[in-house]
């Protein structure tokens, strides 16, 4: 069944051994990314509210500006480069949730996934960074060069980019590890809402999505710094601003690595749990 | 409109009485959104945190704006929440149903999908309301009482005013939600710090033409008998009613419009 399955998968996709795994991925990637270039109109929608909240942010945070010229370690200008550069890398983490694996367990479909010859991780992960590049072109470039035309912003040297790309990519991979995480509970409970609310909820607040970490108190910002969500935003916020350790990219990998693994534990547990009705 | 009131209420009130049907879910889902609303919260302690006033507004005061717009947008969204889903409606061709119905089809989006879970943020906003009004010694008046008790009602009004009409947009593109976004929570959001504190333009914009200011900056100036940092006429103040009353009669004629220019994909 699965070998019958593998031939009929690489059958579709050309050459079979020649290109092997990384083909597969790559064609996966490509699905992932043409998923949400389907949908311009959408894309400039949130484009658009994520203008709308970048200078809402922007003029609140400000404004505490107007009463100090340092809040731990950022300027003025470092806090609003912070509340642009969240709001282009807010779908490129997929910050504001993902059930799509969660839906597949409650429907049922997860079977179907499970009997072909493909890890539904691995999966998940080549799609995740085939959308991630679409989302940081088209939903993240467009807001941070509305926010650059109207303020003053911090701009990295060319080695903090390149650094940068590379903790962008590391934090993808450590969402999609977390994501997948929570979608699995789907297996243990009917409704993952509540679930998905509590993670959401804890995730926003502490990678630095609502509010910059450096704003916290310390006691708070050791905590926040402790977790994985800041590898989400914080980390590579503070590579382009340049205010930053390597072993904070250690860390993200770190966690990138730890979340994958116990993403694939539980799967395997799950897995365990998985009863067909019917076919 | 009284037989409107009644079959809203019968609607409602089943809604309700099957969502009490699974007490212990039902329980805890209010407790649930109820506590994680003050992560909100805790952004505007953060900030105070770092300053002792954000413009001429100090934490107490904010709480109050806070508390005004979670109380309303809570509320709001038990009423109409789910307009979020109603591109949906209108992509899978549900919408054709509600037009085949003897009753209007905004009443029967306002009383499709009530939710009793959202009232855990709505008690979340009275908890903080208690807690600004406990430190901040409003020296009470009739009047500040009755603008106080008036504007949450408008500014549910308003809110739900706002949300129909940038809902409209999905009669054109279902894929648009995302910017009705930026005035449902992002109307919610600017609405919990003082308008003061934005830039003309973004005043403008999102505090009079679309008027959010009205929900929570006017009354709240009024009620703790705050100077207008902005020097507007303080009859502004206490307009409210009325701005929601006209906010309600935009909306109305928006969806009529749209409606109107609405074409059924068949099916």
């Amino acid at each position: 069944m699965g070998t019958l399955l593998r031939a009929r998968v690489l059958d579709q996709l050309g050459p079979p051994v020649d290109f092997g795994a990384v083909r597969l991925e790559w064609e996966i990637a490509k699905r992932g990314w043409r998923r949400y270039a389907a949908y311009p109109l959408a894309t400039a929608a949130g484009v658009f509210t994520n203008t709308i909240f970048g200078f809402l942010q922007a003029y609140i945070l400000l404004a505490v500006y107007r009463h100090r010229t340092n809040v731990g370690g950022y300027d003025s200008h470092d806090t609003l480069t912070y509340v642009w550069l969240v709001q282009a890398l807010l779908m490129t983490v997929y910050a504001f949730g993902w059930q799509e694996l969660a839906l597949r367990v409650r429907d049922g479909s997860i079977t179907s996934d499970l009997s072909r010859p493909l890890n539904p991780q691995r999966y998940w992960l080549a799609f995740d960074l085939g959308r991630a590049p679409y989302h940081f072109i088209f939903r993240g470039i467009v807001p941070f060069a509305i926010g650059a035309l109207i303020f003053r912003l911090h701009y990295p040297s060319p080695l903090d980019a390149g650094v940068f790309a590379v903790s962008v990519l590391l934090a993808v991979v450590a969402s999609l590890g977390f994501r997948f995480l929570y979608n699995l509970t789907a297996f243990w409970v009917l409704d993952v809402r509540g679930v998905m609310m509590v993670s959401l909820t804890i995730s926003l607040f502490f990678s630095g999505m609502i509010m910059p970490l450096t704003f916290f108190p310390t006691w708070l910002r050791e905590l926040a710094r402790a977790l994985p969500f800041a590898s989400f935003l914080q980390t590579p916020v503070d590579v382009w601003l340049g205010q930053y350790h390597a072993w904070e990219l250690g860390l993200q990998v770190l966690w990138a690595a730890v979340l994958l693994a116990v993403g694939q534990l539980v799967l395997r547990r799950a897995t365990q749990r998985v009863v067909v009705q019917g076919g | 409109m009284g037989d409107a009131v009644l079959l809203w209420g019968r609607l409602v009130g089943a809604q309700i009485r099957s969502q009490a049907q699974y007490r212990v879910s039902l329980v805890l889902e209010i407790l649930g959104a109820f506590l994680l609303s003050f992560i909100d919260f805790l952004a505007i302690v953060v900030i105070f945190h770092n300053t002792p006033r954000l413009a001429e507004w100090n934490v107490q005061e904010v709480a109050f704006l806070y508390a005004l717009s979670s109380i309303s947008f809570a509320l709001t969204d038990l009423l109409i929440g789910h307009l979020d889903q109603f591109p949906q409606k209108i992509r899978d061709g549900n919408f054709d149903i509600m037009l085949v119905r003897p009753r209007g089809t905004l009443f029967q989006v306002l009383g499709s999908d009530f939710q009793m879970r959202r009232l855990g943020k709505a008690f979340q906003g009275i908890a903080v309301l208690a807690y600004a009004l406990s430190v901040l010694h409003v020296h009470w008046t009739i009047a500040r009482l009755a603008v106080l008790l008036v504007s949450v009602p408008a500014g549910v009004v308003i809110f739900a005013s706002v949300w129909v009409v940038f809902g409209c947009m999905a009669f054109w593109t279902t894929d648009g939600g995302e910017f009705t976004n930026a005035f449902t929570y992002g109307g919610s959001f600017l609405a919990q710090y003082p308008i003061d504190i934005y830039s003309a333009w973004l005043r403008r914009f999102l505090a009079y033409a679309v008027p959010l200011a009205f929900v929570c900056y006017f009354p709240a100036l009024f009620v703790l008998g705050k100077h207008d940092p902005l020097g507007l006429p303080r009859g502004l103040q206490v307009v409210s009613p009325a701005v929601a009353v006209v906010a309600t009669v935009v909306a109305g004629c928006a969806w009529r419009f749209a409606v109107r220019h609405y074409r059924s994909a068949g099916g």
